[in-house]
């Protein structure tokens, strides 16, 4: 095994893990800092996100608009500390990307430009034409290379996190293309690994969206947080669930079933008139839209394709100047994955598990309760998003959060230098044997079978609705499939270069473990809240039981402990969660 | 890493099938590639990438490919094709019925693992451009973004899409004679933030586009242009820096530094 010695490793390249790399290097150009991620940085799944990022800009926004907006999209369940400091940054982190270079769109005077998105009062969302986590994720990742003090281990594959005495003292990583372990001794260390999608079959997300920090820290004590919180993009492709930007809606786009008829305007979100306004019809959030398309689905009004139910996104109106200018990226995919001219023709769409809300528990400077060990991103639970995100909070929180964490993780490795030990070297030692041991097992399931049985089960369990029975079904299966894991994964890869079948499989862990947070910790919450829809007796909100938030603990083989903590409220009491009514046309730019 | 199994929504037609020739290669038990042939159920919307998915979940979990995004966004799939660069992700099996179709790693790059090439080269070509802004003078946060018209974005933007897939580099028949030679890819790169307004480092960046591997090592093939998924034109991003380049030369007789 190979020792590297650092003071702060950033796992994950991401967004995120980028961020914070840059302002770890930034704080103190003398740290040695290690960039560790399981794909070359720009192919993170960042450079997926299309809409844009939110920041207060306009004359006629502000910061408390923006909390507003965001506290309640998050059905109250924000922890509002949290969320007033991130709103407070947004724009100083869009700034500073801009001086970077990332080609924010501009209007014509040479200044940036923003769109409206779902659930926001006021258009604040920075955009690079529907590109826009591509080019923060290149812009990042270019200016990464300045920094010598950055180290870069790609395709490393993180596979577990070395503790002692409550504090993190080192990361064992795969080096993939030679499947040596690597010891990386470390003073702090920052996780950036993004979400979980991967635990649903239809799914936005890209193939290395397996939660594998989330459970990393998990089977550490730290607490995963709101993991039943869940969200379903109202649009992707059905089959392939290629994510459709909610941009085009922000630009204007409108949804109808089979009838051509505008139903968001039957669950809460009319009247359609005026058009277009914000917060209201096409331009409310996300969980609502997919919560409508569900019902729409029940009343027999979806149109049905080979690849699933559909509903028809409809761009015509907006004429082929503007979806070429503003959604590019969208009208390419329209024609490559399903054969669809945007400009001719409506895009069938249906909801997909998109995002991860809850995550890594962590204080408002990204710290964990391990000593030293930090998350940011989606991976995290920073507590900004509650119960709902806000599409265009994400790729903000990365910049808001990755910057916060690294800052936090150079301070810590000055504070806490690193401590060389016979034991962490023992520990990672113990684990690789471990690792090791699953190439050569001789008996086992094949991984795809156990795999789909995981997708098949939360996607029947923990889905847009959800009831006793069926999340007890799931959490069974999980508890079924982890025990069925344990007992072994049969590889027919048996090499050690570049072996992806033996890390799909470690992967495959990760996702049992946190897909199974995800059903407990839904079953426990007895009250419709944000994403959380219960059919069974608890379709309301019940601030009186429910305003607190979820946390699941590890508990070894079995299944995670589930208990609750208070959500901290500062400015915004809860009240009812309203969007649609009567309201002002808004100006289209 | 993970993949996913053809989806079981399929039509009856379905039952077509099509031969996948996949080149192999582990460094720990062959002294040179091999081919394996795989027979694969497609239907119309399936890609190469999902066909390549369906062999290692069901016939052989060994067979070793990048994929990520699956949406011809992450750069990560780039293959030869029946020979020619493509992604995976974004190519559907039906183009090549009846098959067989050939699938090899990505050319003039070392194999790491059968589809999987090893990237290195790129990387260190990528850092030594330069490729951040190198503004006239540091900006703060208090001092706000940079003015930039739409035009002056025009100038710059079209080679800033650029996913680094590397397809450009298989198609280089220059790339493939000389590994010293920069390449399209990080030369459209270079001549992005070249082009950027907001920058001032283009000085710094020359001596790389004036070396004997920078733009000048580029014969004006073109299939790079003709070959890249995000129609990035790094062809003419090259030649533009040819014209540069001489101006440079010519300046620089004229004004010796």
């Amino acid at each position: 095994m190979q020792v590297v010695q650092v003071d702060v490793v950033v796992i994950g390249g991401g967004g995120a893990g980028l961020r914070a790399a840059i302002a770890a290097a930034e704080s103190d150009p003398r740290l040695r800092i290690a960039l560790i991620s399981k794909i070359v940085p720009m192919r993170s799944h960042t450079v997926a996100a299309e809409g844009g990022a939110a920041a207060v800009v306009r004359p006629d926004d502000s910061l408390d608009s923006h909390f507003e907006d965001t506290v309640s999209g998050g059905d109250w369940l924000c922890d509002q500390p949290a969320v007033e400091y991130f709103v407070a940054h947004c724009g100083p982190e869009m700034i500073r990307l801009e001086q970077l270079g990332c080609p924010w769109s501009r209007k014509a005077d040479g200044n940036i430009n923003v769109r409206f998105f779902g659930g926001m009062k006021v258009q604040r969302t920075w955009f690079a034409a529907d590109r826009s986590g591509f080019h923060i994720l290149h812009t990042l990742f270019q200016t990464s290379l300045k920094y010598p003090a950055i180290r870069r281990f790609d395709e490393f594959f993180c596979a577990e996190l070395i503790v002692e005495e409550g504090a993190i003292r080192g990361v064992l990583a795969i080096e993939i293309a030679t499947g040596e372990f690597f010891l990386f001794e470390c003073a702090s260390a920052v996780v950036c690994t993004g979400g979980a999608g991967r635990v649903f079959r239809q799914n936005t997300n890209a193939g290395t969206v397996t939660g594998d920090g989330m459970a990393l820290a998990f089977r550490q004590g730290v607490s995963l947080r709101d993991m039943e919180f869940v969200q379903w993009h109202p649009t992707a492709l059905p089959g392939t669930g290629i994510l459709i930007t909610e941009a085009c809606r922000g630009e204007g786009a409108i949804l109808v079933n089979k009838d051509g008829y505008r139903y968001l305007q039957d669950y809460g979100l009319g009247p359609v008139d005026p058009w277009p306004r914000t917060k209201a019809m096409e331009l409310g959030p996300r969980d609502r839209l997919s919560q409508a398309f569900w019902h729409e689905l029940q009343k027999g009004r979806t149109v049905a394709t080979p690849r699933g139910p559909v509903v028809h996104l409809d761009l015509r109106h907006l004429g082929a100047k503007k979806i070429h200018e503003r959604l590019p990226l969208i009208t390419e995919i329209a024609k490559t994955f399903v054969g669809v001219d945007a400009v001719k023709e409506p895009i069938p769409v249906c909801p997909a598990m998109h995002y991860t809300m809850g995550g890594i528990l962590t204080n408002v400077s990204c710290e964990t309760s391990l000593r030293g060990l930090f998350a940011a991103g989606e991976c995290s639970s920073v507590g900004i998003h509650g119960a709902n995100r806000l599409g265009s909070n994400s790729l903000a929180e990365l910049l808001v959060f990755g910057s916060a964490a690294g800052t936090g993780a150079a301070g810590h490795a000055h504070a806490v230098p690193r401590r060389n030990g016979t034991r962490v070297r023992q520990l990672a030692e113990s684990s690789a044997q471990r690792l090791s041991a699953m190439v050569t097992a001789t008996a086992g399931e094949r991984l795809a079978t156990l795999r789909e049985e995981m997708l098949d089960s939360m996607e029947a369990g923990v889905g847009i609705y959800r009831r006793e029975t069926t999340l007890k079904a799931a959490c069974d299966r999980m508890a079924n499939l982890r025990a069925r894991y344990r007992a072994g994964v049969l590889l027919d890869d048996r090499g050690r270069a570049f072996n992806t079948e033996w890390l799909g499989a470690i992967e495959l862990g990760f996702m049992l473990e946190v897909a199974e947070s995800m059903a407990h910790s839904a079953l426990g919450r007895r009250e419709s809240r944000g994403a959380h829809m219960r059919l069974d007796g608890y379709e309301s909100r019940d601030d009186e039981n429910f305003l607190k938030h979820s946390l699941a603990h590890f508990d070894g083989d079995g299944p995670p402990r589930i208990d609750h903590m208070p959500v901290t409220i500062t400015r915004s009491p809860p009240r009812s969660r309203a969007y649609g009514g009567a309201g002002k046309k808004a100006e289209m730019s | 890493m993970e993949s996913r199994e053809p989806r079981t929504d399929m039509s009856a037609s379905s039952t077509r099938t099509i031969i996948i020739e996949c080149l192999r290669f582990d460094p720990a038990s062959d002294s040179e590639p091999r081919e394996q042939a795989y027979r694969v159920p497609f239907t119309d919307d399936m890609s190469v990438l999902e066909g390549l998915q369906y062999i290692k979940d069901t016939i052989d979990g060994s067979l070793t490919f990048r994929w990520s995004c699956r949406m011809a966004i992450c750069g990560s799939c780039g293959m030869m094709l029946n020979g020619r660069p493509a992604l995976a992700c974004e190519t559907f099996l039906r183009d090549f019925r009846p098959g067989p179709v050939r699938i090899e790693p990505l050319s003039h790059f070392p194999i790491i693992r059968d589809l999987v090439i090893d990237q290195a080269d790129f990387l260190a070509k990528l850092e030594s451009i330069k490729p951040y802004l190198i503004p006239a003078e540091d900006k703060s946060v208090a001092d706000g973004t940079y003015l930039q018209t739409p035009g002056q974005m025009d100038d710059y933007y079209q080679f800033s899409q650029c996913i680094n897939c590397l397809l450009c580099y298989a198609a280089c028949p220059q790339y493939g004679l000389n590994r010293a030679f920069t390449g399209p890819g990080a030369l459209a790169l270079l001549h992005r933030y070249n082009e950027d307004s907001r920058d001032a480092g283009t000085a710094e960046r020359m001596p790389i586009v004036n070396a004997e591997d920078g733009a000048w090592g580029c014969t004006l093939v073109g299939y790079c242009s003709e070959v890249c998924p995000k129609a990035v034109d790094p062809a003419r991003a090259v030649n533009v820096n040819k014209i540069n380049s001489a101006k440079d030369y010519f300046l620089h007789l004229l004004m010796p530094k």
